[in-house]
């Protein structure tokens, strides 16, 4: 198990344990985090699990694929640098630790 | 209400039991299902390849953690018989008796059979639940060719499963054009053009006569003007029919499917019913809609109208198909569409269907253009102003032509 955090607009920060090989989407819908929304439960095909990747973090979860960039352009909130759709970021061990920012807004 | 009953354990019998704890509701919640799998999401067993144990852990809904931590009690593999709605009993197929208060049926829908000989034969692959998607998983492992009867949402998917998978396949659809119920002729023309390019052999209003028996085995189709296709196997997708026996037994009112109004009370206000079993007036018709958005939505406002809370969402309808690397997201409702605009060209294989109705955005079909489908929905549920010149502009980024009705 690996730790991430989510941190809402407000600044409210949420610590939950996550299983490796599962998705940051995934597991913040098995904790009830309201931010994620999730509608299409991870099939690219909804833009509303955005988040936003804390620096230290960037280079451990990597560049978005071009399908994801692409949906990245009709996410609700600004596309910032470090945004990503979270049921592309397959949990690994690297990753305890993780925190990501969830938007205001998801639809 | 105490206790509460879920039947049906898919999107919207996992949601409403969700959204019950979700709303504060601290009662008991017994959420039984006929499949003995962990409660999974169902549009990836047509889009992907499904197989093993792993696959299926990784399309569950929630971790089986998650139902024990809110307190709601699991009845897998076990199928609700009967239902007594005076005595506030159900029993199951194992002879479990379960008590409710208040009673939600989220029971699905099943295949439509095809009525035609030899579709009973082995070989013949429908595709509905995470066991059909580990059948055809493994029949295009083994294959070297299919035919897909019907050309809708999940044959072309599975077709274009078999196609990536490297068989040999042939899509035989009834009508004239590709999902003919559900998307614009454009869009249906633009769909055949793209797959017959992907190495699809799209036979258009081609009726099938029988599925042919070889040695025992579907061994492909024959047509109706008696042109023969072979095969290894044969997929059938054409259509679902909400299952309703159970309701019927309970004397609900069914027009087709369980009928429901916006707040998900079926015509006995002890049960409230969503998803894909249901049926809800449109346009002065009762019409199913088969949806993850619409199991979703009826379930939560299910749930709401178990706790009590009289304030329905509204949401616009949306739908997605993805059909190889044909990326199919749909948004609104086709009933009034008087006119359809494009943006972007057909043959591209990128491009939106902009469907107006007096001039206003009422919904839109969007092939690979992911971006411009959530602008569009975003404005469909805000009500906002489209200038149709400058969205049909594909140069144009398209939420440069929105504005909210205040501001114009």
């Amino acid at each position: 198990m690996v730790a991430i955090t989510f941190v809402d607009a407000e600044g409210t920060a949420r610590r939950i344990q996550a299983a490796v090989g599962q998705s940051v989407m995934s597991a913040a819908v098995e904790h009830d985090i309201p931010e994620i929304v999730a509608d299409c439960g991870g099939s690219l095909a909804c833009s509303t699990c955005h988040v936003y990747v804390e620096s230290d973090f960037a280079d451990v979860v990597g560049e978005p694929a071009d399908d994801e960039d692409e949906m990245l352009g009709g996410t609700a909130a600004e596309r910032l640098p470090a945004s990503r759709l979270s049921c592309q970021l397959e949990i690994t061990d690297a990753m305890d630790g993780l925190v990501v920012r969830t938007p205001a807004v998801q639809l | 209400m105490r206790r509460l009953a879920v039947v049906g354990t898919g999107h919207a019998g996992v949601q409403i039991a969700a959204s019950l704890r979700e709303n504060g509701f601290d009662g008991q919640i017994t959420l039984l299902g006929a499949e003995t799998h962990l409660p999974y999401q169902r549009p990836p067993l047509s889009k992907g390849k499904i197989s093993g144990i792993e696959a299926a852990q990784k399309i569950a809904l929630r971790g089986s953690a998650y139902y024990s931590d809110r307190g709601i009690d699991m009845v897998l593999g076990e199928r609700v018989y009967e239902v007594d709605l005076d005595a506030g009993t159900l029993l199951t197929t194992r002879g479990r008796v379960v008590e409710f208060d208040r009673l939600a049926l989220a029971l699905g829908a099943k295949v439509r059979h095809l009525p035609v000989p030899g579709t009973d034969l082995p070989g013949v692959l429908y595709l509905r639940d995470l066991d059909d998607a580990l059948r055809l998983t493994a029949h295009c492992e083994r294959a070297t060719s299919v035919v897909v009867i019907g050309g809708g949402f999940i044959g072309l998917e599975a077709a274009a499963l078999a196609r990536t998978s490297g068989l040999a396949v042939t899509v035989v659809e009834a009508d004239a054009r590709l999902m003919g119920r559900s998307v614009a002729p454009i869009v249906s023309d633009a769909f055949a053009t793209l797959h017959r390019e992907r190495g699809i052999d799209v036979r258009l209003s081609a009726r099938v006569e029988e599925v042919i028996d070889r040695g025992g085995h579907a061994g492909g189709v024959r047509l109706a003007d008696g042109v023969t296709i072979d095969s290894d196997f044969v997929v059938v997708g054409v259509g679902v029919l909400p299952r309703t026996g159970l309701a019927k037994s309970m004397g609900l009112q069914i027009a087709g499917g369980i009928v429901v109004d916006p707040h998900s009370r079926t015509s006995d206000a002890r049960v409230v019913a969503a998803g894909d079993c249901t049926v809800s007036a449109r346009d002065g018709r009762y019409r199913s809609l088969e949806s993850v958005h619409n199991a979703t939505l009826q379930a939560k406002n299910a749930a709401k109208t178990l706790c009590g809370i009289d304030d329905p969402d509204v949401e616009v309808p949306w739908f997605w198909s993805h059909q190889g690397d044909l990326k199919l997201q749909m948004v609104g409702d086709r009933l009034d569409v008087q006119e359809t605009v494009l943006r972007g060209e057909p043959g591209s294989g990128k491009f939106v269907a902009l469907h107006l109705s007096g001039g206003a955005l009422v919904g839109a079909e969007c092939v690979n253009s992911p971006a411009d489908f959530a602008v569009l929905k975003r404005a469909l549920n805000t009500g906002a102003v489209m200038d149709l010149r400058l969205a049909a502009d594909s140069a144009v980024p398209l939420k440069d032509s929105f504005s909210q009705p205040d501001s114009v």
